[in-house]
């Protein structure tokens, strides 16, 4: 552990986040998350309190039975007293079941909560949110960090009662017994509250870098399981190995011991004031036993008293310990919340109704937030209702963006885009995307069988129609040679099939779902001839009586479509039939010369 | 316990530190027995005797052994800290070498979610035992060893009968362990399934968000939440009706010692003394017996991980380097399949049945044929990533099976349909394969792939970030990339996915361009799609059903009719985009600049 490891700057980001603006409320909110299970923790606390008095009770009989049983010989008080202890002891087994069964079923419910909102919140969140963060540390948050919540709620919430609860009893009997006793063993108290003021300070942000670095371990993992393939094809096991070993890894260990290093020096605090405070009361009060102001016997059981003072505060400042990482993970879990969602429905924002498909786009301007650079420079485009718009460009032209902000991706940043007359901002997004395909250019397949990839585009459809789709798109005899058919399982990400069956599957996928309105970022040429005249003939049926806005590489699909819109640089350059901008001997005619023709 | 027991290797190397972790437990509990021995001078000798003197000495000794005390405690948090923490890194370096090193077969079916959670939630639950609670576990058993020992010395019947209730509830310890190790299992599987449903819905967000299916993913997510829920609420369960139960059995211990121990004392064979502190020592017991109810859950849970750890860690890679393997010498390039089959598991049919081929170092080797006809599993024999179920594939003669597989596949360029880079800069991702290439040589086969322009526009040039945070690249730079990636590994064969897919027509051409080039003097295999590339191989295999059926050159097996004059006038009649029949035309209108001479 000689050299310091740098970890890349998205995995020190998060802290540089924190410390700026930390956010005090995090226990606050966490315990909001508690709150629709009040009854069930009020009925615990009793349960608790049922359970705390019946283990009390019990030494209560035992002396009983010694004093008036044993000692004085009455073999019936000793039945008694031992019927009554057994009868404290069922209670205290009731109680305990009873507590910890709500206790941790509110544990879970939380998390399950918790987990639910944030996943929910991640479907909200804008594709800008998802370039930004990878797979893996997206997995840190919502499972990772919130098992450390989990954790801590399962098992710390409860034994955090229950010392504070012994604390209390044993102070009051301590103040009951001696007042200047308990007051000389409280005087080092103030020295625990700053000892735990500096711990936390450091030890969170030890604890933030932990969490920092399974971030970081994940995401090298996820990208790594991701692309085994490429890994092994190019032998870099070795490689990759020395470097999860040497750093991420590595990062991830020398941060874990550091915060244990913090954490081994706070709890034996707990030890030398207990000692410290012993010591006082030993001699302060032995002189006062001399000078015959306090009995021997108080002196002694005070001292005994005294340990029992410092064990539930050494419980309870090891679970601070434990509580400073979970507070760690909750500030994740709480950043991830928080991520503000960039395209959001206006409020009561109305459904989209059933629309014919009439699209325009009107002086529309678009840049990303973090770059003024205009990716779309005053775009201005109608698109009847079934027309069939081939967009034509360079790599990086905009083509990609103007499908984006027809399907509400991102918002334009001047002018509109408006469907059926309706400013898309004005409608939910959920009913404009409900009318509206999308066939990606890598088509991704969900870990499930091939019936149900192609149901996610209608959920409701019958087998008959999922068959329908599939045969209308040329799918249905490859389908019918896997395996199992129809259940076949792709694995995840589709790695089952090659990438042209995919991409059958992908149109089947969106032609079952009917839209009013496709969007299609054609992928081209990687499949082979056969199964691209499958998918030529596909791409008629599924363009066909819809408003379709093709990203297009084949010139068949260009040719065919009713217009051709030539993009460059973030401004349409061109717009008209094959014949036209031929004619025309524009840009597109110079496309065509050099890339298209035959 | 099996799972664990076979995991004993990780914690061999920290014995030293187990050891001492355990001596400083022992410690701790020893000087704990010291102070009532102070306190009892305090009040014999100090207080009784009024010796002031010895007050002030008897409080400095209790405040040095509270500092000892301390620093045991310190090292004791350390060293299981320690210890836990390096276990967890060892355990999750083997995991990661392992995974890495498992065939394409075993990813094939397996989900990343589950990988991952293996090595982290299941590696944790590993190492916190390992590290702390198993030293807990044998503290425990001194303790109670000691215990019990005691209670024998001082009364061996009442002994007997007060530990009756100890058989009952080692018994039950035993079946909650083995049934709340079955329960974590599943509460592991669970939150596996959790990631994996997480890390599917983050990788396809589009296609979510295309079709409008959040509430139905939301449903889907909160279907495994749910069954995560359930199973965490059976551990519970269990664990709530074990723990009370141990309190109630040392409780029965008590109440037999007042029964029994009562009969005695009015019978006269013992004293009320000796009882009461019969029932001390038995107390004495209680804490370490209801501590190992905790530490048996503790265990059961870093039992079921370790199940499934050593689920990936003794699996052994089905393809690997035999322990005889021949360091590959520089290849030739001579590619042989001899009666090669291959069936996948469990799949129907096979995916290629006895191919014979020879193919000679140099030549262009085109397959074509219909999606799933068996192209890319035949390219995938070669640099071994799958294995012929019959037969055999030979590289220069050689058996792949024999070679040491580093060898072979440092020898073997791939560029696969799918251009996956890694979050890593560019210039790292273009020396993947050799990260020992020059700067030069990099610079030289990105100019090569037609990528070099690109990336001297961006601001950092070849040190720009790509993937997470960093740039997104389009699919046709991604592609460029990946055959400048290949071509820096100067292989012997090359294998080719020829995808153009996603670019625009302008960089298609340049692909194409630097495709030709990547394959000039290497033995070659492409999945062709190009009527230019398939026409100018030396030799071209029209495969169908996982079969060769058709073989030759271009104007032979146009002759021979058939299906590959079948998918020739199909590909002609389509009208492709890229179907350049004028490429010899295109290159004498020399529309693309020569390249590359402005920079450098």
């Amino acid at each position: 552990m000689t050299q310091t490891i740098v970890p890349p700057a998205y995995v020190t980001q998060t802290e540089e986040q924190y410390d700026k603006g930390f956010d005090p409320h995090v226990a606050r909110r966490l315990f909001a998350y508690a709150r629709p299970y009040t009854g069930r923790l009020v009925a615990a606390m009793f349960l608790m309190l049922g359970a705390s008095a019946a283990a009390v009770a019990g030494p209560y009989f035992v002396k009983i039975a010694i004093d008036s049983g044993l000692t004085a010989g009455d073999y019936n008080v000793l039945r008694y007293t031992i019927l009554a202890y057994l009868a404290a002891a069922v209670i205290q087994w009731i109680c305990t079941y009873y507590r910890v069964n709500i206790m941790s079923w509110v544990g879970q419910a939380v998390i399950y909560d918790l987990r639910r909102d944030l996943f929910e919140h991640l479907q909200e969140l804008s594709l800008g949110f998802y370039s930004r963060y990878s797979v893996g540390r997206v997995i840190t948050r919502v499972i990772n960090d919130v098992e450390v919540l989990r954790d801590f709620l399962t098992w710390a919430v409860l034994a955090i009662t229950r010392d504070i609860f012994t604390l209390i009893l044993i102070v009051i009997v301590m103040l009951s017994m001696d007042f200047r006793l308990a007051l000389i063993t409280f005087s080092v108290l103030p020295f625990m509250v700053l000892a735990t003021f500096v711990f936390r300070r450091y030890s969170r942000a030890a604890y933030r870098q932990v969490r920092a670095a399974i971030s970081w371990v994940n995401s090298v993992l996820a990208e790594n399981v991701n692309g085994v393939r490429v890994v092994q094809a190019f032998s870099r096991q070795k490689r990759n190995y020395e470097n999860f070993a040497n750093f991420v890894n590595r990062y991830h260990l020398e941060r874990s011991i550091q915060a244990a290093r913090l954490a081994s020096f706070f709890s034996p605090v707990v030890d030398v004031l207990g000692a410290i405070a012993t010591m006082l009361v030993i001699w302060l009060g032995g002189t006062a036993v001399l000078g015959n102001t306090i009995t021997a016997g108080v002196l002694v059981a005070f001292v005994l008293y005294i340990d029992r003072f410092f064990e539930p505060i050494r419980d309870l400042s090891r679970r601070f310990d434990a509580l400073q990482s979970t507070m760690a993970g909750g500030e994740r879990i709480l950043a991830l919340l928080d991520t503000e969602i960039e395209v959001r429905d206006a409020q009561n924002a109305p459904d989209l109704p059933s629309v014919s498909g009439d699209v325009r786009f009107e002086a529309v301007s678009f840049h990303y937030e973090d770059d003024p650079a205009l990716v779309l420079d005053h775009i201005d485009l109608h698109i009847r209702a079934g027309e069939t718009v081939a967009l034509v460009g360079e790599t990086g032209a905009g083509k990609t963006t103007i499908v984006k902000l027809l399907g509400r991706f991102h918002d334009p940043t001047a002018g509109r885009v408006c469907v059926d007359g309706f400013d898309l901002r004005a409608v939910t997004q959920r009913s404009l995307r409900k009318q509206m395909g999308m066939v990606l250019q890598d088509p991704f397949l969900f870990y499930g069988s091939v019936k149900e990839n192609i149901l996610f585009g209608r959920l409701n459809a019958s087998g008959q129609e999922v068959i329908a789709a599939a045969q209308a798109v040329g799918a249905h005899e490859f389908i019918m040679g896997l395996k199992n058919g129809y259940e076949t399982s792709v694995e995840e990400g589709g790695v089952m099939l090659s990438v042209g069956q995919r991409q059958l599957i992908s149109f089947a996928r969106a032609l079952l779902a009917d839209p009013r309105i496709l969007i299609l970022d054609e992928a081209t040429s990687s499949v082979d001839t056969q199964t691209e005249q499958v998918i030529q003939r596909a791409l008629a049926t599924l363009l066909k009586g819809r408003t379709s806005f093709v990203i297009a590489h084949r010139l068949s699909t260009i040719t065919s479509s009713d217009r051709i819109v030539v993009v460059d640089g973030g401004k349409i350059i061109e717009q008209g039939t094959h014949d036209e901008l031929l004619a025309k001997q524009g840009m597109y005619y110079e496309l065509y010369k050099t890339g298209f023709q035959e | 316990m099996n799972h664990l027991i076979r995991l004993q290797r990780f914690m061999r190397p920290y014995l030293a530190q187990i050891g001492a972790n355990l001596f400083v437990l022992l410690a701790v509990t020893g000087l704990g027995l010291i102070v009532p021995l102070i306190l009892q001078n305090v009040i014999d000798d100090g207080l009784l005797h009024g010796d002031i003197a010895y007050l002030g000495r008897a409080a400095l000794m209790l405040l040095g052994l509270g500092l000892i005390t301390a620093l045991l405690n310190l090292a004791e948090l350390y060293l299981s800290a320690w210890t836990a923490a390096r276990i967890g890194y060892d355990i999750r370096n083997a995991l990661y070498n392992r995974i890495q090193d498992l065939p394409f077969t075993f990813h094939d079916h397996t989900q990343t979610g589950q990988l991952i959670s293996r090595c982290i939630e299941d590696v944790r639950s590993i190492q916190s035992f390992a590290g702390d609670s198993f030293i807990q576990l044998v503290q425990l058993l001194f303790m109670a060893v000691g215990a019990i020992g005691i209670l024998v010395s001082l009364n061996p019947t009442l002994a007997v009968i007060s530990l009756l209730p100890l058989i009952p509830m080692l018994m039950m310890t035993t079946d909650f362990g083995e049934r709340i190790t079955r329960l974590f299992y599943k509460v592991d599987l669970m939150l596996g399934n959790l990631s994996s449903r997480l890390q599917e819905n983050v990788t396809g967000v589009q296609v979510v968000r295309a079709f409008a299916r959040e509430p139905y993913e939301v449903g889907r997510f909160d279907q495994i939440n749910k069954q995560y829920f359930d199973a965490r609420i059976q551990v519970m369960n269990e664990w709530s009706k074990v723990m009370p139960t141990t309190t109630l059995l040392v409780t029965l211990g008590t109440i037999l010692i007042l029964l029994f121990g009562g009969q005695m004392v009015l019978q006269g064979k013992m004293t009320v003394g000796e009882v009461v502190a019969f029932n001390a020592y038995m107390l004495m017991l209680a804490a370490p017996v209801q501590q190992v109810a905790w530490l048996v859950n503790g265990m059961g849970e870093a039992e079921a991980g370790a199940q499934r750890v050593l689920e990936i860690l003794e699996h052994e890679p089905e393809i690997q380097s035999p322990a005889d393997a021949i360091q590959l010498p520089a290849l030739r390039g001579q590619v042989t399949f001899d009666h090669a089959s291959l069936r996948y598991a469990d799949e129907k049919s096979a995916a290629l049945k006895d191919i014979d081929l020879v193919v000679e170092p140099n030549q262009l080797v085109a397959l074509i044929g219909q999606t799933g006809s068996g192209k890319t599993s035949l390219i995938n024999l070669i640099p071994r990533f799958y294995d012929v179920s019959d037969g055999a594939v030979l590289v220069d003669g050689l058996d792949v099976r024999s070679l040491e597989l580093d060898s072979l596949r440092r020898q073997i360029g791939i560029v696969l349909q799918t251009s996956l880079l890694f979050s890593d800069s560019i210039k790292a991702n273009l020396a993947y394969g050799r990260p020992d290439a020059s700067d030069e040589e990099i610079v030289a086969a990105a100019k090569a792939a037609q990528a070099h322009e690109f990336i001297e526009g961006f601001t950092e040039k070849y040190e720009t970030m790509v993937g997470e945070r960093g740039v997104t690249l389009s699919g046709g730079q991604r592609q460029r990339v990946a055959i400048a990636r290949a071509l820096l590994m100067n292989p012997r064969i090359l294998i080719l996915d020829d995808s153009t897919s996603s670019v625009d027509t302008q960089t298609e051409k340049l692909i194409q361009e630097a495709l030709d080039r990547l394959m000039e003097g290497r033995t070659t295999f492409v999945i062709a799609h190009r009527l230019a590339t398939v026409r100018r191989a030396d030799l071209i295999l029209v495969m169908e059903n996982g079969r060769i059926v058709q073989r030759g050159k271009h104007a032979e097996l146009l002759a021979q009719g058939g299906l590959y004059k079948e998918i020739h006038d199909l590909q002609l009649s389509l009208n492709t985009a890229f179907e350049d029949d004028n490429e010899e035309a295109a290159e004498a209108e020399n529309t693309e600049p020569a390249t590359d001479h402005s920079l450098t």
